[in-house]
C-alpha cells in the first residue's frame, strides 16, 4: 500500500468517528462526470439520476447500524478528460465519500478506477462500456450497463436467430474498441457453432475498402459485421453497394449514430442493423414512470443514462443495507450479493463487477432514423 | 477469376488517383529537389472548397444539372488550389531556395500542419457528406466485374490529365523551360529562363492536379474531412518514390503499380502467406514491394541515375 492511499483511509476513519455522535449520520456519495464541455448534458443527466435515488432513500429513511443516515451527493466535474478524472477522483476520496457513481466515459473511468481501488471505495459507472474497465482485476469497479462484449454477443444471437444469417463476414478497424467488439462477436458466433466466412481488417483512417470487400464477396456472405466507427462504417457500407453486394450490414454502437445515417446517405436501408449498450427508455420496465418523476423534479426530461445512474446509486444503497454499514470496507463484499428490480431491469453483478443482465438494444434503420427493435 | 478482375479494377481506380497526386510530388522534386509534404493537404483543401462551392451552387442555382454543378465546384477548387500552391511556394519555400535541404523539408511539414489546422477551424472536425453528383450505382456487371460511373470518370479524367501534362512538359515552351530548370536552374537562368516563374508554374500546375484528385477522391467515397489528405498524400509520395521520384512517367507507373499491389495484396495476402498474414498487413505489403524495388533499383522503376545535387 502506498502512503497516498493510507491518508484518505485515515481521514475516512476520522470522519466516521466524529459523525457518529450526531443524530443523523451524513453519508457522502460522490458523483463524477463531465459537467462542462460538449457532453455535459450527459453528465448532468446522470448526476440528476443519482441525486433522485439519494432523495428517494432519504425520504424513505435508511437505518444503518442503528443510526438513521442522510445521504448527500457530492458532484465533481471530470470534463470527460482522463487527467482531470484522476484529480477529481482523488478529491472525492480525500473528501471521504463512501461510494462513487461514475465516471461517465470509459476514457475517464479507467484511469480514475485505480484511485478508487487504492482507497477501497466502490465506484459504479452508469455508462462506461469499455470491457477494459472491469478487466483490470479491481474489486471496487462496477458497472450497471452492458459492456461491448455483451453487445457483440447480442448481435451474434440476433444475426443467427432472427436474421437467420449463416454466412457472416467480420471486419474491424484494429482499434481497442473495434477489435474488442468484433472479437466478442466472433466468440459468440463460435459458441453458436458458426464460423465467420471471412475475417478482414482495416484501420481507423481508411476510406477505401474495395479490396477487402471484393475478397469477402467471393465468400458470399449474407451479413457483414463491422467493428468500428461511423466515419469508416458509412463509406464501407456504400462500397458494398458499389460492388453489387446485397449482404446485410451489422455494427455496434460506433455506427449506431446520426452521423452514420448522414454520411451513408442512400446506401442506408432496412438491411442495416446496429446495437447500443443500454436499452431505450420506453423498453425499461418502469421507464415511463421514472421519466415523469424525473421531469417533475428537475424540470427536464431524461436525456440518456439517468435511469442507469439511478439504479447504480440504489445498488450502492442496497449493499450498504445488506452490510448494515456505510463503511466501504464492510459493504463492498455485499455488492456481489445485490439483486433488485431497478428502473432499467434486474440489477446484479458478476465477479468482474459487470452487470449480469446488461441490456443491449438492437436498432434497425427505418424511414430516415434508427428504430429500436422489440 | 472474377475476383481477380474486380481487384484489378479496384486497384486501377485507386492507383490512378495516386498517380495524379504523385505527379505533383514528382514535378516539384524534379525541379527543386524538395519533397512538398503539404501536397496531400492541398488535395484536402481542393475537396473541401469544391464541397462548399457545390453547396452554394445548389443553393443559388438549383436549376443547374448535377454535372455542371460538379464542374463548377471543381473549377473553383482548381483555381483556389492554384492560388494556394503559388502562395505556399512564394511565402514558405522561395526564401529557403538556397538554404540547406533540411530547412525546406521541415517547412513543408509545417505548412502541412498549418493547412490542416486552418481547415479544421474553418470546416470543423466532423466528416462532411460530399454530394455524389456522378452516379455511384454500379453499371451492369461485365464478366462479373462491377464498376460505377464515377470510377469510370476517375479513370478517364486521370488518363486525360496525365497525357495532357506529358504533352505540356515535352511539347511546349513552358515545358522546355521546366525541363531546363530541372536540369540545372542556375544555367537555365543564365540562358534567359525566369526560373522563379517556372518554379511557381510548377507549383500551380501540381496544386491544380491535386484539386482535381481531391474532388475525384471525395466524389468516389462521398466524404470530405480536414485530415483526409494525409493518407492519399503518403501513398502518392510512396508511388512517386516507387516509380522514380522526379520522373513523370515514373510517378504514373508508380501510382498504378501501388494501387494494384495494394488491392491484389489485400485480396490474396492471406492465401499467399498460407494464412500467416492477413489484410491488416495491407499497407505493409505495399511497402515491402517498395523496399524490394529500391534494393534492386535504388532510383525507382523508371528513375535515372543522376548525380546527387549539392
Amino acid at each position: 500500500m502506498t502512503r497516498r492511499a493510507l491518508m484518505p483511509a485515515l481521514a475516512g476513519v476520522l470522519i466516521v468517528g466524529s459523525a457518529s455522535a450526531l443524530a443523523d449520520t451524513v453519508v457522502k456519495i460522490g458523483f463524477a462526470g463531465p459537467l462542462t464541455g460538449p457532453i455535459s448534458h450527459v453528465g448532468k443527466d446522470e448526476q440528476f439520476g443519482a441525486q433522485l435515488a439519494l432523495e428517494d432513500a432519504n425520504a424513505k429513511g435508511v437505518v444503518l447500524g442503528g443510526q438513521k443516515v442522510k445521504f448527500e451527493l457530492m458532484p465533481e466535474d471530470d470534463q470527460a478528460d482522463p487527467r482531470t478524472a484522476t484529480t477529481v477522483a482523488q478529491r472525492l476520496v480525500d473528501a471521504g465519500v463512501k461510494g462513487v457513481i461514475g465516471h461517465v466515459t470509459s476514457g475517464a473511468a479507467i484511469p480514475a478506477s485505480r484511485i478508487y481501488e487504492q482507497a477501497g471505495i466502490p465506484a459504479i459507472t452508469p455508462s462506461s462500456t469499455s470491457p477494459k474497465l472491469t478487466r483490470q482485476g479491481y474489486k471496487t469497479t462496477y458497472r450497471v450497463i452492458a459492456n461491448d462484449m455483451q453487445q457483440g454477443s447480442a448481435m451474434a444471437k440476433f444475426a443467427t436467430g432472427v436474421l437467420k444469417a449463416q454466412r457472416i463476414a467480420v471486419i474491424d478497424d484494429r482499434t481497442a474498441y473495434g477489435q474488442g467488439l468484433a472479437d466478442a462477436l466472433v466468440d459468440s458466433l463460435k459458441q453458436l457453432g458458426i464460423k465467420p466466412v471471412g475475417r478482414e481488417f482495416t484501420n481507423d483512417k481508411a476510406t477505401d475498402f474495395a479490396a477487402i470487400l471484393t475478397k469477402l464477396k467471393a465468400a458470399k456472405p449474407d451479413a457483414i459485421f463491422y467493428g468500428g466507427m461511423d466515419a469508416q462504417g458509412a463509406p464501407l457500407l456504400k462500397q458494398t453497394k458499389q460492388l453489387g453486394m446485397s449482404a446485410r450490414f451489422l455494427g455496434g454502437d460506433g455506427v449506431c449514430t446520426a452521423e452514420m445515417i448522414k454520411i451513408a446517405g442512400t446506401a442506408m436501408s432496412s438491411e442495416v442493423y446496429c446495437t447500443q449498450a443500454g436499452i431505450p427508455m420506453d423498453k425499461m420496465p418502469s421507464g415511463k414512470a421514472f421519466n415523469e418523476r424525473f421531469a417533475k423534479r428537475f424540470n427536464t426530461p431524461v436525456q440518456l443514462y439517468a435511469p442507469y445512474s439511478y439504479d447504480a446509486t440504489n445498488a450502492l444503497i442496497e449493499a450498504m443495507k445488506l452490510a448494515n454499514s456505510a463503511d466501504p470496507a464492510k459493504y463492498l463484499p455485499q455488492l456481489q450479493k445485490v439483486g433488485f428490480k431497478g428502473v432499467t431491469g434486474h440489477i446484479a453483478f458478476d465477479a468482474n463487477g459487470d452487470s449480469r443482465e446488461g441490456g443491449v438494444a438492437l436498432y434497425q434503420f427505418n424511414a430516415g432514423k434508427w428504430e429500436a427493435r422489440p | 477469376m472474377e475476383t481477380l478482375l474486380q481487384q484489378t479494377v479496384n486497384g486501377l481506380v485507386v492507383g490512378s488517383v495516386y498517380a495524379l497526386i504523385a505527379l505533383g510530388y514528382t514535378m516539384v522534386y524534379g525541379i527543386l529537389g524538395l519533397i512538398n509534404f503539404a501536397h496531400g493537404d492541398v488535395l484536402m483543401v481542393g475537396a473541401l472548397v469544391a464541397l462548399e462551392s457545390i453547396r452554394l451552387i445548389q443553393l443559388y442555382a438549383p436549376e443547374l444539372g448535377p454535372i455542371p454543378t460538379l464542374l463548377g465546384g471543381l473549377a473553383v477548387a482548381v483555381v483556389v488550389c492554384m492560388i494556394l500552391g503559388y502562395t505556399i511556394e512564394r511565402t514558405a519555400y522561395r526564401r529557403l531556395r538556397n538554404a540547406p535541404r533540411l530547412a525546406p523539408l521541415i517547412t513543408a511539414i509545417g505548412v502541412s500542419f498549418l493547412l490542416q489546422t486552418l481547415a479544421m477551424i474553418v470546416w470543423g472536425r466532423n466528416y462532411h457528406t460530399f454530394p455524389q453528383l456522378v452516379s455511384t450505382t454500379p453499371l451492369e456487371p461485365v464478366a462479373g466485374v462491377f464498376i460505377t460511373p464515377v470510377q469510370i470518370a476517375i479513370l478517364v479524367v486521370s488518363a486525360t490529365l496525365m497525357i495532357g501534362l506529358v504533352l505540356l512538359v515535352n511539347k511546349t515552351r513552358l515545358g522546355r523551360a521546366m525541363r531546363a530548370t530541372a536540369e540545372n536552374h542556375r544555367v537555365a537562368s543564365l540562358m534567359g529562363v525566369d526560373t522563379n516563374k517556372i518554379i511557381a508554374a510548377t507549383f500551380i500546375i501540381g496544386s491544380g492536379l491535386a484539386a482535381v484528385a481531391g474532388v475525384m477522391y471525395s466524389s468516389n467515397y462521398g466524404i470530405a474531412h480536414y485530415a483526409m489528405g494525409f493518407m492519399p498524400g503518403l501513398k502518392a509520395f510512396t508511388a512517386a518514390v516507387l516509380g522514380g521520384i522526379g520522373n513523370l512517367a515514373g510517378a504514373m507507373l508508380g501510382g498504378i503499380v501501388l494501387g494494384l499491389v495494394e488491392s491484389i495484396g489485400a485480396g490474396y495476402i492471406e492465401d499467399m502467406s498460407f494464412g500467416f498474414l492477413n489484410s491488416s498487413y495491407q499497407d505493409i505489403f505495399a511497402f515491402i514491394i517498395l523496399g524490394i524495388v529500391l534494393i534492386f533499383r535504388p532510383t525507382g522503376l523508371l528513375g535515372e541515375r543522376v548525380a546527387d545535387r549539392a
